[in-house]
């Protein structure tokens, strides 16, 4: 039994890849208080994917899923920049940054 | 060293260097370079559409298997340059009349458009990638481009938000396909698929790319962004949004589904079954009581998105060429219809409500009548170009005999129809208001009276644009 438990496989890296994956989901749709945590919830989603990506990559011995990770992280550095950048101009706009003032637009 | 020639890629290349070029020469000489840059910017896609035209369209796969030229992505990048050259040109003057006078603007068109271009022609899953991503982060920017505006800064919010959710789950769907097939290039899915060696992992993967890509191209559970975005962006934007990205995605679209995933026909089809039946649905209903134009726009696109679905589960050469042509003529349309939305100026507010097109046809029946034209289009009358659009698709979606999903395509653009008939008759039966500027910039005429010009001498030879989608869509079948 703890020989099971303690060795880990690729389906134990694929779970938490899986948990990490819905808990940045959730982070986007049920968070009603600050968009930072939003931003930190697509964060997350990111790095699941790379856990993902790895993890395969060590299982199936190839390197495209390494080399995937690297673009990645790098483009994950720019969409955070990016969001980051649009949100400072929301905040100097609104003075806030609650979700629950992101409700101008209605229809 | 295998292969290092880069001329498939001619013309990505010369637009990514030009718009580099371009932002340097903005850099150092500031916001009054809008305008040179923005024309240079219109010189540099034309050059970059004539290098497109006289390369051969059968070059095969470059940058070891990254990307490759094919008739379908060569036809394809042709209508996405010409789209982005009438953003382009539609956009310059909005950008003085709003007051937010940035040489960034057409620099980060430019970028999107190369993102664009890559993205058609990626065929490993990691080039797609990039490329897609070059093409959002430039759109999330686009979106809060008026940086002082609270609507515009919400838009982009909102746009980032949601657009960074489906580019986490591209990613993961990616990932769970990387895992399933053991390698990323799409001829290796294709393989994998091929051999029948179907495993619920691919088919996760694969469901999770589609749903990412009906983000971008806005289908119809993953729409609520579209009337948002397209409301608060500067109207300049929400023009390239409509024209151009759509366009880009429903290819990237087709080419994965007609590609890599062809072999999963069945599973995929009813995923895009649904999206189709919930996008058009949703954008003849959601639209009927839109007061803003460009919350109509955007419901209207929603609705365009779902027609163009149809052709595609279809899932033959017909209804690929048949969703091409939907999306090229749809494309045309927009093109003209924001010409005339963004004239629609009093002193030196826009004005968007359905109202203020009150009596247009006595204070500007150009415009009018251009509009009326276009709308006919749209909702799909006879003698213009949209029926057409409309018929292929649904003759396609009868030859694969999907009556229902044709049925209720057919309903709802009878039902579409209403809206934008409504607008026709507050144009030309409401009584006029007070008048809107006089003051519209040559280069929308040329957008309104090319647009037109596709609109209603279509009828006169469909065969020239019906034969190019016939040989793009065949081009995918061959292979």
């Amino acid at each position: 039994m703890i020989e099971t438990v303690l060795n880990v496989g690729l389906p134990h890296y694929l779970i938490l890849a899986g948990f990490l994956f819905t808990i940045g989901v959730f982070g986007i749709f049920l968070n009603r208080k600050n968009m930072i945590v939003i931003l930190m919830s697509i964060e997350l989603m990111l790095l699941a994917v790379n856990i993902n990506f790895v993890a395969f990559s060590s299982y199936l011995g190839d390197l495209t899923g390494q080399v995937f990770t690297m673009f990645i992280l790098t483009v994950a550095a720019a969409e955070a920049a990016i969001g980051l950048a649009i949100l400072v101009v929301f905040f100097r706009n609104k003075g806030s940054i609650a979700v629950e003032d992101i409700a101008g637009l209605k229809g | 060293m295998i292969d290092f020639n880069l001329v498939p890629l001619m013309p990505e290349i010369f637009l990514a260097i030009t718009a580099m070029g371009l932002l340097i020469v903005g850099a150092f000489q500031g916001n009054c370079t809008l305008r040179v840059i923005s024309w240079f910017g219109v010189g540099a896609l034309c050059l970059a559409l004539f290098m497109l035209t006289r390369i051969d369209w059968h070059l095969g796969a470059v940058l070891n298997n990254m990307f490759e030229l094919d008739t379908f992505s060569a036809i394809v990048k042709v209508f996405i340059i010409i789209g982005l050259v009438a953003s382009l040109a539609l956009s310059v003057r909005y950008l003085f009349d709003e007051n937010i006078v940035r040489f960034e603007f057409p620099i980060l068109i430019l970028l999107a458009g190369v993102g664009m271009l890559l993205m058609v022609s990626a065929t490993h899953f990691l080039s797609l990638y990039v490329a897609l991503e070059l093409q959002s982060l430039s759109l999330y920017v686009l979106a809060a481009f008026r940086r002082t505006g609270l609507r515009s800064s919400e838009a982009g919010v909102k746009y980032f938000t949601l657009g960074a959710l489906s580019s986490g789950m591209l990613l993961f769907g990616i990932s769970l396909i990387y895992g399933a097939v053991g390698g990323l290039a799409f001829d290796d899915v294709a393989m994998v698929a091929a051999a029948g060696d179907v495993s619920p992992l691919l088919i996760v993967g694969m469901v999770f790319v589609i749903s990412a890509l009906a983000f971008k191209v806005s289908a119809a559970p993953f729409h609520m962004w579209t009337p948002d975005v397209y409301q608060g962006a500067p109207s300049a934007v929400t023009a390239f949004f409509a024209i151009v990205p759509k366009l880009a995605a429903m290819a990237l679209l087709i080419k994965l589904l007609m590609g890599p995933f062809y072999a999963m026909a069945l599973q995929w089809g009813q995923v895009l079954y649904a999206l189709a039946l919930l996008s058009t649905v949703v954008g003849a209903f959601a639209a009927l009581v839109q007061d803003n134009v460009k919350r109509l726009m955007a419901y209207s696109s929603i609705g365009n998105m779902g027609y163009a679905m149809i052709g595609l589960v279809a899932a033959s050469p017909a209804g690929v060429s048949a969703t091409l042509l939907y999306l090229v003529l749809y494309m045309f349309m927009t093109a003209g219809a924001f010409a005339i939305i963004l004239s629609m100026r009093r002193g030196d507010l826009q004005v968007l409500n359905i109202s203020d097109f009150a009596g247009l046809s006595q204070t500007r029946p150009f415009l009018a009548y251009g509009f009326a034209i276009i709308l006919f289009s749209m909702s799909g009358i006879p003698p213009m170009a949209g029926f057409f659009g409309k018929l292929v698709v649904f003759e396609a979606a009868m030859e694969a005999e999907l009556y229902v999903l044709g049925t209720i395509g057919v309903v709802s653009s009878v039902i579409a129809a209403f809206y934008y008939l409504r607008l026709i008759k507050v144009m030309f039966f409401d009584p006029p208001e007070d008048a809107i500027n006089d003051d519209t910039p040559f280069a929308r005429y040329v957008v309104l009276g090319v647009s037109l010009a596709m609109v209603t001498f279509f009828i006169f030879k469909p065969a020239g644009l019906m034969d190019l989608m016939d040989s793009a869509a065949q081009s995918l079948f061959i292979s």
